[in-house]
């Protein structure tokens, strides 16, 4: 079971609740498909994803990362509980969408990179430090029931 | 892993805007590597890492000014930094995974300081050439 201070909880829902869901999930999202191109592999279905202004503009990934950013509220409502919390997800990236774990560490890094965009000088170091484990921790739930 | 054209032309373009600043932007990722990942700080027992670490900033100013070096001669980033890859192999042999420990810390010195400059295709550029550094400062080791 993983341990937060209180002050770690402070700092992760002090940003969360400056977040803009829709929007960040979105860039999260498109940024992860731009700099990691080889993300886009698991979305053939999302139409043009040619170029990053095409990524950008595109309305399913727009889509898609607020479905993903919303998630990652639901865990940080149940930080002491993150793998029952993530336990069908889980089994859905495995078993279903087939997603190496390795990406939601890259998607993690991404939307640290986001938040700094956003936040400026108040996304402190202490403030990166607890949501770097706070993505670390929801990587690791996401990919527990893999097998 | 090559770094296209519009990538140094995007890598050069943020250096030249980060100028003088550099050493900060240097001492802010280290202080930033050892927050988030507290085993990075094994690599300097020797040093003081508390807030505003005279140590801190000097070697801070070392890892920009040869991050800086890279971006100048970013046609041939392995003859730019051999002595420094000869000295992460010899002598300093810090595991390769930290590398991108510090390249994301980077990153989010550059993306607080200056979200306007990390458009995406310039965090794509950017994070391609931290990878393509790292990959030359461990190419010796074995």
């Amino acid at each position: 079971m993983v341990h937060w201070s209180a002050e770690e909880k402070q700092l992760i829902s002090s940003v969360w609740g400056k977040v803009n869901v829709e929007e960040c999930g979105a860039e999260a999202l498109a940024r992860l498909l731009i700099v990691y191109p080889w993300t886009q592999r698991f979305f053939d279905n999302f139409g043009n994803l040619s170029s990053p202004t095409a990524i950008i503009g595109n309305p399913k990934v727009r889509a898609h990362g607020k479905k993903v950013l919303t998630s990652f509220g639901e865990a940080i409502k149940n930080l002491e509980n993150l793998k029952a919390t993530y336990s069908k997800l889980s089994e859905l990236h495995c078993d279903k969408l087939h997603v190496d774990p390795e990406n939601f560490r890259l998607l993690g890094d991404i939307l640290i990179i986001v938040l700094a965009v956003h936040f400026g000088k108040d996304f402190t170091p202490a403030c990166q430090a607890a949501w770097q484990k706070m993505v670390r921790v929801v990587a690791h739930a996401l990919a527990h029931k893999y097998h | 892993m090559v770094l296209s054209g519009a990538d140094k032309t995007n890598v050069k373009g943020l250096f030249s805007k980060i100028g003088g600043q550099a050493e900060d932007y240097g001492a802010e990722t280290l202080e930033r590597m050892f927050a988030a990942y507290p085993q990075t700080k094994t690599y300097f027992p020797h040093f003081d890492l508390g807030k505003g670490s005279a140590q801190v900033k000097g070697h801070g100013k070392k890892v920009a000014a040869a991050l800086v070096e890279a971006a100048n001669n970013i046609d041939d980033i392995a003859g730019a930094l051999s002595k420094l890859s000869d000295l992460h192999a010899q002598k300093l042999r810090v595991d390769p995974v930290n590398f991108k420990l510090l390249g994301q810390c980077f990153l989010v010195v550059v993306a607080s300081r200056n979200p306007s400059l990390l458009t995406p295709e310039v965090h794509a550029s950017l994070d391609k050439f931290l990878c393509a550094v790292g990959t030359v400062l461990t190419a010796k080791y074995r």
